[in-house]
């Protein structure tokens, strides 16, 4: 028995087409049996791993820093704390150009920080340390805000009742709130590296584009388009393919790891 | 427990949504749109005085569309405004032009896609030359680093220039090679634009770009010539479209372009044609 009125296939398929097109389009058009030789070249290999170093830098910092976030966000009741949410917020809607002036602001050579910071030698702007920070600024309130989420609509029963029996604060949090929260945190992840790895407005404003250094795969797929659209194309499958894996994979681990913790329950 | 299963769809659902965004955005992100046919900018506050010059204008170029190279958007509506612009990248106008856009004249910042568009066959007649620009070295306007201008007061500076792939950087290349002149740039950008902003905002101690950029700055900036710059200037092409709605009104257009306006283009920093 359908839960739902017919008539509801209608705009489904219409929907379902409308994103399967654009990308079946892409498929056809990719040069497929000079892929390997096309992703073998310098250019291609540099932007991969540049991609990949940067978007790993970026989830770890951004594991380390958004899950205490998260937590405070969700637990404190505190007004001020509320009103920071808000602000967690503003880097997913700003456009990623904007996102990048915003930094340069900050930690250019002549920014609010950086230029106390070139005044001691340390500058950042063409970096991969700065392609780590726009990455991180990007996509730090994706795992934030699934996570906050996910702390409010559990609810904090069990740590109540674990402190009740006397574990410490630290304790509970690694005993009871990081293995309650762990589908989220996955899934939080998942969204955290994928917008990292599909960032580019930010970087070309920040950190400039340099094969091997700040040039990442999605600035080098809009350069590639003016000389070479078939490495473009073959970049932009990759590029898919690892977000899709990175969906699978944390679409398992949330699922699998909710199992247990009900088993548990 | 039914809206707790619901929101568990829900969320693998959100979660694949906001990585096919993601990475959709990063394909598209930053892609320049070109405005609708008729979506001038600057068609309220400019002057119309050479276009209505009676010689310029038998038969008058109004409500002409032109497809022209952005860098053009800004001299362009001084010399002729009653027209309909649409100012974009040159190898995004080609394409458009390719699938069918309706224009009556296309006006190209280089040779190469012009001749693409020829090749695309949706040029009418031989596109002509109209202006000329050329690479220059600009730093902020305090010179941090004490660059003398194109020669070895670049080492060991960041110096910003345009990417091999666009043609601006294809250029630079070349200029490097006749002088002799090793360039380590910190950083290659995919447009001018962005050279000329890491410059303006003194995150780079120079960068090449063309001398119209260097002119469009202003006192941001210090320009410093390159030896032998002008002997290999960028160019500039002008043509009309095949099957063009307003063939008259484009011809006009280019007349104009061609003739009077040249003083028009050369105040915004342009060469003359050769």
């Amino acid at each position: 028995m359908n839960q739902f009125p017919r008539w509801a296939w209608v705009p489904f398929w219409l929907g379902i087409a409308f994103l399967a097109i654009p990308l079946a389009a892409m498929f056809v058009r990719v040069p497929w049996s000079a892929l390997p030789e096309l992703l073998a070249s310098d250019r291609a290999q540099d932007a991969l791993r540049l991609s990949l170093l940067t978007c790993l830098m970026t989830t770890a910092i951004v594991l380390l820093l958004g899950v205490p976030l998260a937590l405070v966000l969700a637990r404190s009741r505190r007004p001020w704390v509320r009103a920071l949410r808000t602000l967690v917020t503003v880097p997913m809607v700003l456009p990623p150009v904007v996102a990048g002036l915003a930094l340069l602001t900050a930690f250019g050579r002549r920014g609010l920080i950086g230029a106390h910071l070139s005044a001691w030698g340390i500058d950042i702007g063409f970096t991969t340390i700065a392609v780590v920070i726009a990455q991180t600024f990007v996509a730090l309130p994706y795992l934030v805000i699934a996570l906050e989420g996910a702390l409010r609509s559990a609810g904090s029963r069990y740590e109540r009742v674990a402190a009740n029996l006397g574990a410490s604060p630290s304790r509970v949090f690694w005993r009871v709130t990081v293995p309650i929260a762990a589908p989220a945190i996955a899934s939080g992840t998942a969204l955290a590296f994928a917008r990292a790895l599909g960032e580019f407005g930010a970087t070309l404003t920040f950190a400039g584009s340099l094969q091997g250094t700040t040039r990442t795969l999605p600035l080098e797929i809009y350069l590639l388009r003016e000389s070479d659209s078939d490495l473009a194309l073959a970049l932009s499958v990759v590029l898919i393919a690892v977000a899709v894996v990175i969906v699978a994979i944390s679409t398992k681990l949330s699922s699998g790891t909710g199992e247990r913790v009900v088993a548990h329950g | 427990m039914t809206a707790i299963r619901f929101r568990s769809r829900f969320h693998s659902v959100a979660l694949s949504a906001f990585v096919t965004a993601a990475v959709a955005a990063s394909i598209t992100g930053c892609q320049t749109q070109a405005g609708p046919p008729g979506d001038s900018p600057n068609t309220a506050n400019t002057t119309n005085t050479i276009g209505t010059n009676p010689d310029a204008q038998t038969p008058s170029a109004d409500g002409a569309t032109i497809f022209a190279a952005a860098s053009l958007s800004k001299v362009f509506p001084l010399i002729e405004s009653n027209v309909n612009y649409s100012f974009d990248g040159s190898s995004g106008l080609v394409d458009q032009l390719a699938g069918g856009a309706p224009a009556d004249v296309f006006a190209s910042a280089d040779k190469a896609n012009m001749d693409k568009a020829v090749a695309a066959g949706v040029i009418e007649g031989d596109p002509v030359m109209f202006a000329t620009n050329h690479l220059v070295l600009v730093t902020p306007a305090d010179n941090p680093a004490y660059i003398t201008g194109f020669d070895s007061s670049l080492d060991g500076t960041r110096l910003v220039t345009c990417a091999p792939d666009v043609p601006c950087g294809a250029a630079t290349a070349r200029i490097s090679e006749s002088t002799g002149l090793t360039l380590a740039p910190v950083s290659q950008e995919s447009s001018v634009t962005d050279v000329l902003g890491k410059v303006t905002s003194g995150e780079a101690d120079a960068g090449i770009v063309y001398a119209t950029d260097a002119s469009g700055a202003g006192k941001k900036v210090l320009t410093f010539e390159i030896p032998g710059a002008t002997d290999d200037p960028n160019t500039y092409w002008i043509a009309q479209v095949k099957d063009a709605p307003h063939p008259e009104a484009g011809a006009a257009f280019i007349a104009a372009i061609t003739g009077p306006g040249s003083a028009q283009l050369q105040q915004f920093g342009f060469g003359p044609a050769k």
